[in-house]
Order: structure tokens, then C-alpha cells, then sequence
């Protein structure tokens, strides 16, 4: 008997996310061959982001959209989801690790009394076996996990290490799922301040722009995002930065604060703190700037400048500029 | 106000790590409190000086989670509980079910736990907890108000900044900027030493292994490929800029 598998895809800022193309990639090689591939897409007007999500789902789309959905609230959106999976009896659920995935996976795995394997970076098939690799200690090292017994399987995926899927042959069917707002909610959603609105998002982002104690002051940042503005990307900080008051600690990355992966990570006035490198070193390519030539950052990066960042990153955003112009 | 924090034990995130024999290298390795842990008792200790009430530490961990308990006595808290059992599999539907029956009929107002812990970083066992026990949660919170029977807390959500106001009984997890923990004072320590603290074993919460049978395993552990130093560019300010700019555009080129 075929078994499914569903994707609960992200709109963030009325887009699609990339993370749910992934999301579905990986759903489908968990799944294999003659399997069915669903995606459930939650929120409030989300008509527009549902036909595009449905060009890439290889099942059937169900679209959970009402009001009340529009911010995230765990309970609300786990009540959404459980009607689905009761109908659907998923052998597996692929979320994209985001702020979302980390908080519903977990909610409904207990529900379910599923396995979990978080931030997964790659999925592989070994004879019957699928292996999933994810990372320890901030990507320090990696393990090989596999589910064990007939629970459902729960699985969610970080940004940027899995590709996306390929679009389907033929759109999928949307399918509306009602929504009937519990009345027994006890956490309400006052207010969202969308401080990342416009933004980047730091997981996803194909290039990051990182700065240290040498960025010296939160006015330090700004060639820093004048660079990661020209260049498509996201602002990142490592420890030092954040613990002096630089920036917000949102922007933190190492192994405290968020592991990112990106095309390109370029860091500014970094020295390179074992934390930190754990939390950037599987970036495709590194490039540091520091005045310290002794920098460990240097170990690790594939290129490198010694000098002051406030001469170097204006003269290198002016260059991209110019280069883009011609 | 009854507050129970989760605590879990980690190495110091300065620390490599080494594969030796298929397993993580533990000799010599300097352990503390999960960071994020840290700011959960923090703010444990803070609501109780706010508002009275006692804090609970709890892990669930190998025989070592004892000295990360001791230090969240040492820092303030009333009591600590360590649920050591080899036969609890290190899985976190397993350790989300041994905490839920620990906790189960206790007199709970408040639960704070760790975002995620450094180590294995799956981010699941407080927020399991929560649904095990049918309480109201917050991930990632980085303010925390209780007024009576509510809290008004902010949660990160990928740098926005979510408000919710959420009834007593809850769980929250903490995020960085929470708060900014406190040491261990010397007359700490040496008060820690009388404070109650209890061992317990799977029996003793009335848990079989049965019961908590994990739902995934471990088949292999390897290191990342090191990284090699690269190259150092030369030339003045604006032929390195100019060399690195064009780095920068044949990198995003070869883009997956």
C-alpha cells in the first residue's frame, strides 16, 4: 500500500519560502518511488502563494486560510494541522527549520508520540534504510540518524543544504481545508513587531555579511549592510558583536545563536572564536577581512584580506556596484 | 510560584570536538550548564525574587549533570532533581516522556527550559513537555512578565518579535537577551551543598523502559572536512577590493 508523506509549507511576508522547496525535495526522497507527496500551506490571503507552491507539490496541495491564521500561534496552528494528518495518516512530515518548523514539529511529534530528527542537512537512501545527516554541536560534527519502529516520522530540514524541487509536471490540486477557530486558545497573539520585514532572512540567505568587535559600534554595521544590501544578503554578528551591544542578538551566529549556510559568508572584523566557526564553517566559500593577520579566522577562510574593514568593505561595495552597473 | 527549569548538561562551547572510537571524545572536557539553560534558571531565580514561590532544577542526564545542578544551586535555586537512568535512550521523544512523568501531578505554575541545547541542538524536549503535560508554551522568548495569573511574553521569531499573552500554567523557552545570568557567589556554593537534592531512577517515577522506547538511533558520527587557510590577497586597498569583488562574483556564479 502507498504511504504519504506531507510538507508543511511557509509563506513569509505573503512569498513563498524557499525552505519549502526543499522541504518537498526532501519529502520526496524519504518517500521514493510511488509515494504520495503532499504539502499543507497555512495562513490568512493566501490564494496567490498556494497556486505558486502548487506548480512544485507532485500530490495534492490543502490550503488551511482564515483570519485567524495570519500570525503564527502554536495551538491554532497545530489544531489546523490535526484534522489534516487524522485524515491523512502521514508516515513522515517534512517542516523547514524556521522559527515555525522548530515550534510546531516538536508540538506535533508529541501529539503523535512521532520521532523527530531536527535541522537535518542531507537525506540519503541506503538499500530499505533512509540515513539522515544532521549536525551536533553546531555542525562541530555530524551524525547519521535513523527512525526506529512504526511511529510517524517527523523531520525537519535547514535552510539552504538540501535543492529545491523541480517543478511538477502538472500543477497540483488545491484543496480547501476548513478551519474552525478553537474557542479554547489560551495563548493570544498581541502584537508582531517585524523587525526582519524586507530583510533577508539570516537561515536562507545565499550570502552573509558578518561583523565582530572590530565592527567597533552599532554605526560600524552600516557599510557592513550597504555591502550585504548590494550583494543580495543578509547582516549577520558573531558574539562579540552582539554582547557589546553592536546589534541584536537575533542576528547572533556560532553555536549559540544561529548556524547559517550560506553561498557566501564574508566576515568583517571577526577574529574566529571556535563558537563561532562552528556556526559558519560549512559555508560554501569564506572570505575574511581583519586587521590581525593571526586571526584564526584566517585558518578557515578560502580568502582572506589583512587590513581595516572600514577601508576595505566601502571600496569593495562600490566595486560590486560597478561591476553590476556595466 | 512553583518554578521547575529544565537543565541539561553540555560541553563549553569553546571546546573541539574529537572521534575517537565512534564516539565523542569526553576526556578533559570542560562542561557547563546549556547557555541557554543558564538564562532559564536566571530568570527562574528572578520571578521567585519577584514573586515568591520556589525553583525546582531538573535533568534527566548522565551521572555528570550533577555539577550543572549543583551550579544552579550554587547560583539560587531551592531544589534539584537528577533523573539518571542508563536505560533512558538519549532520544527525545524518550526524555520528553521521563520528564512528563516526573512533572505529572506536581504543583506547577511556570516551566522555562533552554531554546535548544549546544550539543545535540534538536530543540524538541521542552516543547514536548508541553503538549505531554497540556500546557501553553512559548519558544525562543527573550522578555517574560507574569501579572498574577498571566504572562506577557516576547518570543523571537527570526529577528520579529512576537507578543503573547499566555495563562499560568506554561512553559516557555528561553532565548539569548532574556537576561544575563548571574555567577555563583562563594556564600552560593557553600549554601548549595545543604540544599535537597534528589537522585531518582526510572522506577522511582513509575516509568518502564517500554514506555519510553526511542524513536530514532544513531548510526554513525563523523567530523566536517577541515578547512584550509585560502588565500591571503596582496596589493594595495583598492586592487585587494577589486580582486575580491571579482572572488565575490565568480562565487555567486557557481552558485547550486
Amino acid at each position: 500500500m502507498s504511504q504519504s508523506y506531507l510538507v508543511v509549507a511557509e509563506a513569509r511576508e505573503g512569498k513563498l519560502r524557499q525552505v519549502s522547496l526543499e522541504a518537498l525535495q526532501a519529502a520526496s526522497v524519504i518517500a521514493g518511488d510511488g509515494n504520495d507527496v503532499s504539502a499543507a500551506l497555512i495562513g490568512s490571503g493566501i490564494g496567490s502563494v498556494a497556486e505558486e507552491l502548487a506548480r512544485y507539490v507532485p500530490g495534492k496541495l490543502y490550503v488551511i486560510d482564515h483570519t485567524e491564521l495570519a500570525n503564527y500561534n502554536a495551538e491554532a496552528y497545530s489544531a489546523a494541522l490535526s484534522g489534516l494528518i487524522a485524515d491523512l495518516h502521514p508516515a513522515g512530515i517534512v517542516f523547514g527549520h524556521t522559527a515555525i518548523g522548530r515550534d510546531l514539529a516538536p508540538l506535533l511529534a508529541a501529539q503523535l508520540g512521532a520521532g523527530q530528527l531536527s535541522d537535518v542537512t542531507a537525506i540519503e537512501c541506503a538499500d530499505a534504510d533512509v540515513l539522515y545527516t544532521r549536525p551536533l554541536y553546531a555542525g562541530k560534527a555530524f551524525e547519521q540518524k535513523r527512525f526506529t519502529g512504526e511511529a510517524t516520522q517527523i523531520v525537519t530540514i535547514r535552510p539552504n543544504n538540501v535543492t529545491a524541487i523541480e517543478p511538477a509536471a502538472a500543477p497540483a490540486d488545491i484543496i480547501a481545508v476548513s478551519y474552525s477557530p478553537a474557542p479554547s486558545l489560551r495563548s493570544i497573539v498581541r502584537d508582531v513587531v517585524r523587525k526582519a520585514a524586507g530583510k533577508v532572512d539570516l537561515a536562507e540567505a545565499k550570502v552573509v555579511v558578518s561583523g565582530g568587535r572590530g565592527v567597533k559600534s552599532a554605526e560600524g554595521f552600516k557599510p557592513l549592510e550597504e555591502l550585504a544590501e548590494a550583494l543580495g544578503g543578509a547582516v549577520g554578528a558573531s558574539r562579540g558583536a552582539c554582547d557589546a551591544g553592536y546589534c541584536d542578538y537575533a542576528l547572533q551566529i556560532g553555536q549559540t545563536g544561529k548556524v547559517v549556510t550560506p553561498e557566501l559568508y564574508i566576515a568583517c572584523g571577526i577574529s574566529g572564536a571556535i563558537q563561532h566557526l562552528a556556526g559558519m564553517s560549512q559555508s560554501r566559500v569564506i572570505i575574511a577581512i581583519n586587521k590581525d593577520p593571526d586571526a584564526p579566522i584566517f585558518k578557515v577562510a578560502d580568502f582572506g584580506i589583512v587590513g581595516d574593514l572600514f577601508e576595505i568593505v566601502p571600496l569593495l561595495t562600490e566595486e560590486l556596484k560597478k561591476a553590476q552597473a556595466s | 510560584m512553583n518554578i521547575y527549569v529544565l537543565l541539561k548538561q553540555t560541553f563549553d562551547t569553546e571546546e573541539k570536538i574529537i572521534v575517537r572510537d565512534g564516539a565523542i571524545a569526553d576526556d578533559g572536557v570542560k562542561y557547563v550548564i546549556n547557555p541557554y539553560d543558564e538564562y532559564a534558571v536566571e530568570e527562574a531565580l528572578r520571578q521567585r525574587d519577584a514573586h515568591g514561590g520556589t525553583v525546582f532544577v531538573i535533568g534527566s542526564g548522565p551521572e555528570r549533570t550533577a555539577e550543572a545542578l549543583r551550579t544552579a544551586l550554587a547560583m539560587g535555586a531551592d531544589e534539584a532533581v537528577l533523573i539518571h537512568d542508563n536505560r533512558i535512550p538519549a532520544d527525545e521523544h524518550s526524555v520528553s516522556k521521563v520528564l512528563a512523568a516526573y512533572l505529572t501531578g506536581k504543583p506547577v505554575d511556570l516551566i522555562l527550559g533552554g531554546n535548544f541545547s549546544v550539543d545535540s541542538g534538536g530543540g524538541q524536549v521542552a516543547i514536548r513537555l508541553a503538549k505531554l503535560l497540556s500546557l501553553p508554551h512559548a519558544a525562543s522568548i527573550t522578555k517574560l512578565e507574569v501579572n498574577g495569573g498571566t504572562c506577557t511574553v516576547h518570543r523571537d521569531a527570526e529577528g520579529d518579535t512576537e507578543t503573547l499573552e499566555i495563562p499560568l500554567p506554561a512553559l516557555f523557552t528561553a532565548q539569548q537577551g532574556l537576561n544575563e545570568p548571574r555567577y555563583p557567589s562563594l556564600p552560593g556554593i557553600m549554601k548549595a551543598k545543604k540544599k535537597p537534592f534528589a537522585q531518582l531512577s526510572l522506577d522511582d517515577i513509575g516509568l518502564m523502559p517500554d514506555d519510553i522506547a526511542a524513536r530514532t538511533e544513531r548510526v554513525s558520527l563523523s567530523l566536517p572536512p577541515a578547512r584550509k587557510a585560502g588565500q591571503l590577497l596582496q596589493g594595495d586597498r583598492k586592487e585587494q577590493a577589486a580582486q575580491l569583488a571579482s572572488i565575490i562574483q565568480s562565487a555567486r556564479g557557481n552558485a547550486r
